[in-house]
């Protein structure tokens, strides 16, 4: 059963103000374009702080910084990189494993504006989720992108990879780029929900790998006030991370530790119980029932979920 | 019973399992079919792009080259350009130029070469002079106006490397019979390909023009003796005395040499 379905639309009392709601939201954008503008601001305006593409950028001529999936791409085909490349990996695999490995996904890959926006279109649109991949499909498929990289000495996946192209074609042109990109809209809208970036994308599966062990998390610390009101789930674009931490009981973490998720904050901005915030991983702390009321928990939504897993 | 159960439920779980694991398998054996397919027709390279200086044999490039645009960002003369997705050029996303439009200035500091992350452009390469872009060749005797007697030379006077990557040989105006041709030669060994000569070719088509090595160059037979040379290294003549072979003219028959010696041309 869907979420979907669940979402009962129950009329609710928004008290608090559209930017509160959005307030994460209007951060990721603003975090999304100006590290676009960084990379526009040189050929556009000729101020060059950044150059290069999300692949590989020189910032300010001192500060390398490359992608660790373009990397091993390379690497995998039997190639050995320069130095710069070599530091430039480092940097990023330090700061992403320590910080939040996903935090590129929601915060600085500029695909997730499209699939979010995608993801809008789908909500509007009431549509059935379609064809959602097993959880470990990014896996695989990022295996599958080593494989024909070693097996073809190329990076053959570069030719489609979606996210490169569309960042190559906003800084350097886009030739076709953008019909790559309109694939993935319509992917997402139409045939999967979160399809791409939640279930299929290889550079989102590294840097899912990054995530396991970093510090930034949301903590459901606050999942005495739920009213399963679903708002988390409707707009979680990795659905599964919520439940173990929201439907937790006694002394499970209310951290979501999964490492899929973005840290998008959008579980926090939706909630009108303040349930969610961000906190660092070794944050366990519940915060006590206090005035308000805890909802009735409907045993029907909660088995209908899949319950206590 | 529930021993039964236990079984009964692991083994379908297995099933399932395999079941989900061979469905994805298959996916990923499809795209991977397609893109290895695709990867293959992207590899052709247009004659008329160039790679950057130093850049590594194309298959190696391919393997090395990140598609980060850097080597194009400190290109000082705007030379260098990426690849856009539905463009017959090379592959997507990999940096090139277009001799014709700008060609490469051969910078001393080679800055594209200094930016390169990965060493798909070899950072070996330290001296521009070096830089193996390419060949140029006159491809095209019948239109080039020095091969038709006149003065134009302009290939000859921009290239960075005159009178070494580039000369004029004079050779005698057949046509006049009085002039001399100076015909622009290019030679493979000095010329960096940096493509100056064919962008200010001023025919509206070049007649000279920057192509890779493995299209403008041919190759010696590894077990051919240029005999000259030969002997020149021993520093004597190889075979000892005078060769001389016999002159072998045709017996009876009234047979006359078309080349008399002191007679002239017939």
């Amino acid at each position: 059963m869907t979420t979907h379905a669940l979402d009962a639309h129950v009329p609710k009392e928004k008290k608090r103000s559209w930017v509160l709601r959005n307030r994460f939201l209007l951060l990721r954008r603003s975090s999304q374009l100006l590290i676009l503008a960084l990379f526009l601001a040189g050929p556009w305006a000729g101020l060059w702080i950044v150059k290069g593409t999300l692949t590989s950028s020189m910032t300010l001529d001192i500060l390398p910084l490359t992608d660790p999936f373009l990397l091993l791409q390379t690497m995998v085909t039997g190639h050995w990189p320069e130095l710069t490349g070599l530091i430039g990996v480092a940097i990023v695999v330090g700061f992403y494993a320590v910080f939040g490995g996903r935090l590129y996904c929601s915060w600085v890959c500029p695909m997730n504006v499209v699939t979010d926006s995608a993801n809008w279109l789908h909500r509007k649109l009431d549509l059935k989720k379609g064809w959602q991949p097993k959880k470990h499909t990014r896996y695989w498929v990022l295996a599958m992108t080593l494989l024909v990289a070693a097996g073809s000495g190329s990076l053959a996946y570069e030719l489609v990879n979606p996210v490169t192209l569309l960042h190559r074609g906003l800084v350097f042109g886009m030739g076709f780029a953008w019909a790559a990109v309109l694939m993935v809209f319509l992917f997402d809208t139409f045939v999967s929900r979160h399809g791409w970036c939640g279930h299929l994308c290889p550079m989102g599966a590294v840097y899912g790998l990054l995530n396991t062990k970093s510090l930034l998390r949301v903590s459901a610390n606050n999942r005495d006030a739920c009213d399963d009101c679903m708002d988390c789930f409707e707009v979680c674009p990795e659905i599964h991370v919520i439940s173990p931490a929201l439907r937790g009981k006694g002394d499970d973490t209310p951290l979501i530790v999964n490492r899929d998720c973005t840290s998008c904050g959008r579980c926090i901005d939706v909630c009108d119980l303040d349930v969610f915030s961000f906190t660092h991983r070794f944050d366990t702390q519940l915060i006590q029932p206090t005035s308000i009321e805890p909802g009735p928990r409907d045993p029907v939504t909660t088995k209908a979920m899949g319950g206590h897993k | 019973m529930s021993d039964l159960k236990k079984t009964g439920l692991s083994s379908a779980k297995r099933r399932q399992f395999l079941g989900d694991a061979a469905r994805t398998a298959c996916g990923c054996a499809v795209a991977a079919t397609f893109l290895t397919v695709y990867q293959a027709q992207a590899k052709a390279f247009p004659a008329d792009a160039i790679r950057p200086p130093g850049a590594l044999s194309e298959e190696e490039f391919l393997s090395a080259c990140v598609r980060c645009g850097l080597c194009v960002r400190d290109c000082p003369y705007d030379t260098l350009k990426l690849a856009e997705l539905g463009e017959t050029g090379p592959a997507t996303g990999t940096p090139y130029f277009t001799a014709r439009d700008v060609p490469c200035e051969m910078c001393e500091d080679i800055p594209c070469v200094a930016a390169c992350p990965t060493g798909a452009l070899d950072h070996s390469l330290t001296d521009i002079d070096d830089a193996d872009m390419g060949v140029a060749v006159l491809i095209d005797q019948e239109n080039c106006l020095n091969f038709l007697g006149l003065r134009c030379e302009v290939c000859y006077r921009v290239c960075p490397l005159i009178d070494e990557a580039i000369t004029l040989e004079m050779t005698p105006n057949t046509r006049t019979g009085s002039h001399a041709v100076f015909s622009p030669t290019v030679y493979a060994d000095v010329c960096t390909g940096c493509g100056k000569c064919e962008q200010s070719c001023v025919l509206p088509e070049a007649a000279i023009k920057v192509l890779p090595r493995r299209i403008a160059r041919a190759e010696s037979a590894e077990h051919y003796r240029l005999g000259w040379e030969e002997k020149a290294k021993a520093g004597n003549a190889l075979v000892p005395g005078v060769i001389d072979l016999p002159d072998r003219v045709p017996d009876a028959g009234g047979f006359e040499p078309v080349f008399q010696p002191g007679k002239g041309r017939p």
